[in-house]
């Protein structure tokens, strides 16, 4: 895909990203109410208009080739970009996954020996230290010194002997 | 006079106390580092360690916040020096005249003009500060909510005018800004609102924080790790204690120069969308434009290193001006600052003088010692600095990663949260590729509950007539001016095309 095709690609997707948001402002009064001003749905379905309006001002520029990406025949993601970009983005979905499956502590263990061993190609010294700090230095952090308990999913029973140190 | 002084001795106390001194001095470390960084500027330092300081009282949060904004400012000069790359965007104009000083092995010199330059620059525009604070928020408790509204049209007005981004797009991400703040409960009648596939999540609005960490923690890392494909090549700097006190004596070189480049930054800095990159460009060029020999700009001369350093210094000072008086951030990083005050509890605006002034003037007592610290701090440990820039980015991602993961986790405790800051890092991070700006959205976010607060207050008190926002002096004149300069980049093509017109 060019960047030319995904200029306009982009500018359509939002501007039906702003009918929907248009659409879905309407489940509250968008005209005037007696008494209280602009109804509740006023503020962003007006602002959802305006995002329609300057995405489609944005496909009008494309069509008569104003922006410089609407003359653009690069490719919009070459194949080393994605190459990077790719792993980085499914690393972060898988770690997010993992945070509901496995716990936030466990999760980051694993990304951070994908990311820095297997993406980055360091030793498995560095890996192995960067690992374990992590999680260490946030359940110190959040745990212990915030007090905001981090998700663990499956693997709370395996806090309890530490639950019971701290508090 | 003494109404500012007595005040300002206080705030300088406060900002001395051990607990506030030592997050300086943590702050000021940290922001060097991030400014240091290429692909990091202050913003992504301030917004994805702003959840962490939720561990301190507000006072020191915001000295924490405030001392990485102003060490960013004088990290950027290092790896624009050694590296040759800006350490952050408002770190290019250093690269011209930088680059080619470490490359002809006067790189301590480079970087002591650059750390000294910035001292002069923030201490300028902080005096500057320090004077223009209290009268303007005085001024400022006269604003009705059509005075706010007018505040808010006109700082997104700046961004359309002088942001020199396409203005659709950059609209475009006004407008998505606003609407995403706009989630959650309307704030009169307190019905759900855009609660979409009516998921729970939304019902608690879509945090700042959110769209702010994804865009500048994770957009911006997968922007950095795309453009970085190539190696980086260092130019080691060697300094002494000798060579230190020696640069110290060539200040009077370039003071003119850096003196006046720290007033314009700060005036510069005040305007939302403008902020240090541009000030720095421009206190660049015209020290170029009245340099005695312009030639040696851009093959080694010092004024030009620190006459981009003093204004970006400043600009970062000056943006916090419209933040604390008005209720208005400046700059990308002041308006998560103003995002993260609302989530301390307090009301960013005029009021704030009278309401919290050991928080207000503690602020402003830390602009003057964060100076001095990162200036030392700076001075002392380049050699350290600059070894820690070829700290290779497959380290450092991963743990920016990780602590996006929690700093979006922990404000609400909330992985819908984490999930949507994933979704606004990638889809950031496409729209950038697009050239649709980021930072307009940002401070939407932030002001947008606020802009349709005072909108709809307006438009209540008068009945629904729009004609309010004219009839009041003070809010037509606000007005007048931000419809000025959306003007600006009419005129300028029409000023571009005529030459072009007469030729053909």
């Amino acid at each position: 895909m060019t960047v030319r095709t995904a200029e306009l690609l982009v500018a359509v997707i939002l501007a039906l990203l702003s009918l929907g948001l248009m659409w879905k402002s309407t489940e509250l009064n968008i005209g005037w109410v007696a008494g209280a001003g602009p109804g509740g749905g006023a503020w962003p379905f007006w602002l959802s208009v305006g995002m329609l309006v300057t995405s489609l001002w944005t496909i009008l520029r494309w069509f008569r080739r104003v922006t410089p990406q609407s003359r653009s025949k690069e490719i919009f993601m070459s194949a080393d970009t994605l190459a990077i970009v790719g792993p980085v983005v499914v690393g972060l979905l898988l770690l997010l996954a993992g945070t509901h499956l496995i716990g936030m502590y466990a999760a980051v263990f694993l990304f951070m020996i994908a990311f820095v061993r297997f993406l980055g190609r360091h030793s498995w010294f560095v890996t192995l230290a960067l690992a374990v700090a992590a999680p260490v230095a946030m359940f110190l952090l959040f745990e212990w010194a915030l007090t905001t308990p981090l998700p663990k999913g499956i693997t709370e029973p395996a806090f309890y002997p530490i639950y019971d140190l701290i508090y | 006079m003494e109404t500012i002084i007595d005040p300002l001795l206080g705030g300088l106390l406060e900002a001395i106390q051990p607990v506030n001194l030592m997050m300086m001095v943590i702050g000021c470390i940290i922001g060097l580092f991030v400014g240091a960084m290429p692909g990091l500027g202050s913003v992504n330092g301030v917004a994805i360690l702003l959840p962490i300081t939720f561990l301190v009282p507000p006072n020191a949060a915001i000295i924490f916040l405030a001392a990485i904004y102003y060490g960013a400012m004088y990290g950027g000069a290092v790896s624009s020096i050694t590296l040759g790359i800006p350490g952050a965007s408002t770190a290019v104009a250093t690269v011209f005249d930088g680059r080619p000083l470490a490359m002809t092995g006067r790189g301590d010199q480079a970087l002591m003009a650059a750390a000294l330059a910035s001292f002069i620059g923030g201490t300028i525009a902080a005096v500057l500060f320090t004077i223009a604070a209290p009268p303007l928020a005085n001024f400022a408790l006269s604003f009705g909510p059509q005075e706010e509204f007018a505040l808010m049209v006109l700082a997104f007005a700046t961004f359309i005018g002088l942001g020199g981004d396409d203005i659709p797009k950059t609209m475009f991400s006004i407008f998505i800004g606003l609407v995403l703040a706009a989630v959650g409960y309307d704030i009169i009648s307190g019905n759900p609102r855009l609660v979409f596939f009516d998921i729970d999540g939304f019902l608690r609005g879509v945090s700042f924080l959110v769209l702010a960490i994804g865009i500048y923690g994770i957009g911006e890392i997968l922007w950095t790790m795309e453009q970085s494909g190539g190696k980086m090549q260092v130019h080691y700097v060697k300094s002494s204690f000798r060579s230190v006190v020696e640069n110290m004596k060539k200040v009077k070189n370039y003071l003119t120069q850096t003196v006046f480049s720290g007033v314009l930054g700060y005036f510069v800095g005040i305007l939302p969308a403008a902020g240090a990159t541009p000030a720095s460009l421009m206190a660049y060029g015209l020290s170029k434009t009245f340099s005695k020999d312009p030639e040696s700009f851009g093959k080694g001369n010092v004024v030009g290193v620190a006459a981009p350093e003093s204004a970006n210094n400043a600009a970062s000072t000056g943006s916090m001006l419209p933040m604390l008086t008005l209720g208005i951030p400046g700059s990308p990083t002041t308006a998560i600052l103003l995002g993260g005050m609302i989530i301390w509890g307090l009301r960013p605006g005029p009021l704030l003088f009278v309401e919290h002034p050991d928080f207000v003037w503690g602020l402003i007592g830390s602009m003057y010692m964060a100076n001095l610290f990162t200036v030392i701090i700076n001075i002392a440990f380049i050699p350290l600095f600059v070894r820690v820039l070829v700290m290779p980015f497959t380290i450092l991602a991963p743990i920016i990663f990780v602590l996006c993961l929690v700093g979006g986790y922990s404000p609400n405790s909330s992985l819908h949260d984490v999930w949507l800051m994933v979704l606004f890092g990638v889809c950031g991070y496409i729209l950038r590729k697009l050239d649709y700006p980021v930072a307009p959205a940002v401070l939407a976010i932030v002001l947008g509950g606020l802009a349709e607060r005072s909108l709809r207050q307006s438009l209540l008190s008068s009945q629904g007539d729009p004609m309010t926002f004219l009839e009041r002096p003070l809010s037509a004149t606000i007005f007048f001016c931000a419809f000025a300069l959306v003007m600006v980049p009419i005129i300028r093509r029409i000023l571009s095309k005529r030459p072009q017109a007469a030729g053909t």
